[in-house]
């Protein structure tokens, strides 16, 4: 098998950024097989990929590991949105008990080498005491009690575990920031793309956004690179909330924090968007994570920041506010450039009195 | 709105003690004149002829009480005479119920912006924007215009912190600046102390039952620094409301040792006020006692990373809201450390919020250097405790000897 190069199963491949990324490693020159796994078919085009219809949650995958002779396995299959899912229980049985069998056949395959699996930086939580920056050995202030941050903490557990029990195998654990994009649905992004967004009053949260096609390109990085270990994932930067809002162009209304979490659970009810309990917390307190270990150890350069992220996500949306924007726009056309009269002015001080009244014409 | 009843003073309204029967004899000399009554219209055309060679005030407002208003203004009204004269008719006609007086003018033809022509508002528009940004007023109006668009469409960089220089520099500082020049005259002294570059860790006391102090040591450090202070604060800094998120926009983050590490290395200006609520929240009579200093947890901070301490002793921010009163219960039910009780806060109400104007002294210290010790001096206990102390015993003795060179608390 020797200069044969790398065979990857990829779990959850009927979902968007998962059936993307199992197409790109397809193409990676070091990679000469991949499998995709999931429940229901990938809906597009999946190229090169072997699609293989199994579910995670039973002992099969076992067998399509071993009889594939897999020797990394990209674990994708983690979903944040209940509504996608068909409801929070099936979500929760797909995560957690998926990931628990995924990780048992992973550990009878004797000749796999390399475990990638996608995890969020959700599981540090938000909440008032957090630290500005969270670094990986650090843990969330609050434990998680319910939603996609306990699944999460629980994933992360199972694959402590199966690292310890098996350690010739490379455990590579990414914590991604909130992924944006333009076709990117998730808690986050239905909730940019309210016509109106309601904040929590007196709050600001800071943001950190990785961009979907830096998701894709760690996760090939991870593939072909001889790392392990667990690294944060983001863009560099911070935006707050409020300023995402005004970058956006949306207006947004700030109420109490339970009118906030009313609202939302009316627009999942409502299937309007996914909102999901925990994001409160974090729409009140935010996060950040530190990449230090991201560049230093992983050795990868996210090519979008945080801004660049959400400036790329927001192009495809219509604005609904803006209106003091435009205002404001209208007044400055009717005023000079600024810095241009001021250098004329020093210049020949006597035209000071001038100045104003020639250029308000022009 | 627009038959709205104006009431001229002292027309109409019952004078005097308010029996509501009979004005007082003062009452009735200061009122103008009564509301003649319909029996007494009859005399009033002969006394009118016969009084034409008096004054006109008198016969005017009997006769055309919709001209009332103007006798104040008449040139002919002595104001010595008038209330003599007119309060003839008051005497002879005590009672009063409706008259014309009570329609005397509407607000219609009073429009204040009527016949203003709009050159006239452009001048004073202009002249305006010449008041507040100077000769320089367009190019001026124009870099407002430019910030606000920054604003609102949000094209602005915090820092990882949440920190926003603009919004810091251009509104909370301009904000504060009065409040530490003018109502608290503040002189500072030893700025040299302060680094002029790279990490340093500024201790300070605490106190004053509301954390100003530390407000005015950022105004104060930036404006004879130029630099920015870092505070840390308090995670019930973080859990309120609106004070959460101006603390960080303000440079604020959560007083945990990842937090001041990260800053010091980052070569930031981190304030710390180790006391905690222990000292803002303590009674008055133990003003300028310095409690203790929390666990080292700053020391250490400061260790690891090697930046120097600048020890600073605040005098004066004791006595803006003496603390002679708590209410532990609702301070309890409310989750807050204490609810104060000063000589005028709940008396008061909004008004017990103004602070004392006392006067502030700033004095920082030597810096103590902790470059000298290894990386490891922050994990060793007793150095990070004998290091405290000293920080505290230099405080505590230069705010006594600052105590004892004020002349008084306000001056």
């Amino acid at each position: 098998m020797a200069g044969v190069g790398k065979v990857v199963l990829v779990t959850g491949v009927s979902r968007d950024l998962g059936r993307k990324f199992a197409r790109a490693v397809a193409l990676e020159p070091g990679v000469s097989r991949v499998i995709g796994v999931d429940v229901v078919p990938p809906r597009g085009d999946i190229g090169d990929v072997s699609f293989v219809r199994a579910d995670i949650r039973n002992p099969v995958i076992a067998k399509v590991i071993a009889k594939e002779d897999v020797d990394t396995v990209v674990h994708m299959s983690v979903i944040s949105t209940p509504g996608s899912a068909g409801g929070r229980n099936t979500m929760k049985e797909l995560n957690v008990i998926g990931t628990m069998q995924l990780l048992a056949a992973c550990q009878k395959a004797p000749g796999l080498r390399h475990l990638i699996v996608k995890s969020t930086t959700t599981v540090y939580g938000a909440s008032n005491r957090d630290p500005a920056m969270f670094t990986e050995d650090m843990e969330p202030r609050r434990a998680p009690r319910a939603g996609y941050a306990k699944d999460v903490a629980e994933i992360e557990g199972y694959v402590r575990g199966f690292a310890r029990r098996r350690p010739d195998v490379r455990v590579t654990l990414l914590r991604a920031a909130n992924v944006i994009g333009p076709q990117v649905l998730s808690p986050i992004t239905s909730y940019f793309r309210l016509p109106v967004l309601p904040t929590v009053l007196g709050y600001d949260a800071r943001l950190q956004f990785l961009h979907q096609h830096d998701l894709l390109g760690v996760l090939r990085h991870s593939v072909s690179a001889d790392v392990h270990g667990t690294f944060n994932i983001a863009g560099d930067g911070i935006l707050m909330l409020s300023q995402a809002a005004r970058r956006l162009q949306r207006p947004s209304v700030p109420m109490p924090g339970f009118a906030v979490g009313n609202v939302g659970s009316f627009l999942r009810s409502a299937r309007v968007a996914d909102f999901s309990p925990e994001q409160l917390s974090f729409l009140t307190y935010g996060r950040g994570v530190d990449t230090t270990r991201m560049r230093e150890v992983l050795g990868f350069e996210p090519r979008f920041t945080t801004a660049e992220a959400f400036a790329d996500f927001g192009k495809t949306l219509p604005t609904t506010g803006g209106r003091s924007e435009r205002v404001l726009a209208g007044i400055a056309r009717q005023l000079p450039e600024p810095g241009y009269p001021r250098a004329r002015a020093q210049g020949a001080p006597g035209l000071v009195e001038i100045g104003p009244g020639g250029l308000r014409r022009g | 709105m627009g038959d709205a009843e104006i009431i001229p003073i002292g027309t109409r309204g019952r004078p005097g003690r308010g029996t509501g029967k009979q004005p007082s004899s003062a009452a009735r000399s200061l009122a103008p004149r009564g509301k003649p009554k319909p029996a007494a219209k009859k005399p009033s055309p002969a006394r009118d002829r016969a009084t034409t060679e008096t004054p006109a005030v008198v016969a005017d407002p009997v006769l055309d009480p919709s001209r009332e208003p103007v006798i104040a203004t008449d040139p002919a009204a002595l104001p010595g005479e008038t209330p003599i004269i007119e309060s003839a008719p008051v005497i002879e006609q005590p009672a009063a119920s409706t008259s014309p007086l009570v329609s005397p003018a509407t607000t219609t033809s009073r429009n204040p912006l009527g016949g203003i022509p709009s050159k006239d508002w452009l001048a004073a528009f202009q002249h305006a924007a010449r008041e507040v940004f100077g000769e320089q007023w367009e190019p001026q109006l124009a870099r407002f215009l430019a910030f606000l668009r920054r604003r609102v469409t949000g094209d602005y960089v915090v820092d990882e912190y949440g920190f926003d220089q603009e919004v810091t520099q251009r509104f909370f500082m301009a904000a504060l600046r009065p409040i530490a020049e003018k109502w608290f005259r503040i002189e500072v002294r030893g700025i040299d102390n302060i680094p002029t570059d790279g990490g340093a860790l500024v201790v300070s006391n605490h106190s004053g039952t509301i954390p100003i102090d530390g407000l005015m040591t950022m105004v104060s450090i930036h404006d004879h620094t130029g630099r920015f202070l870092r505070p840390l604060g308090a995670d019930l800094v973080f859990s309120m409301p609106i004070v959460s998120s101006l603390a960080r926009k303000g440079g604020a983050t959560l007083a945990c040792s990842e937090d001041a590490e990260r800053m010091l290395r980052g070569g930031e200006l981190v304030g710390v006020w180790p006391e905690g609520f222990k000292g803002i929240g303590k009674p008055y009579a133990e003003r300028y006692k310095l409690q203790r200093f929390g666990r080292g947890g700053f020391v250490s901070a400061a260790l690891r990373t090697g930046v120097p301490i600048v020890p600073l002793a605040v005098v004066g921010a004791e006595e803006i809201y003496p603390l002679v009163g708590n209410i532990p219960g609702l301070a309890r039910i409310l989750g807050v450390p204490y609810i104060p009780i000063t000589p005028f806060f709940p008396l008061l109400g909004p008004l017990g919020l103004v602070p004392l104007p006392s006067k502030w002294l700033l004095e920082f210290g030597e810096p103590i250097r902790t470059d000298d010790y290894d990386g490891t001096a922050g994990d060793d206990p007793m150095l990070v405790f004998n290091v405290t102390d000293q920080v505290r015993e230099t405080i505590q003795q230069t705010l006594y000897s600052l105590l004892m060179q004020r002349q008084s608390v306000f001056r």
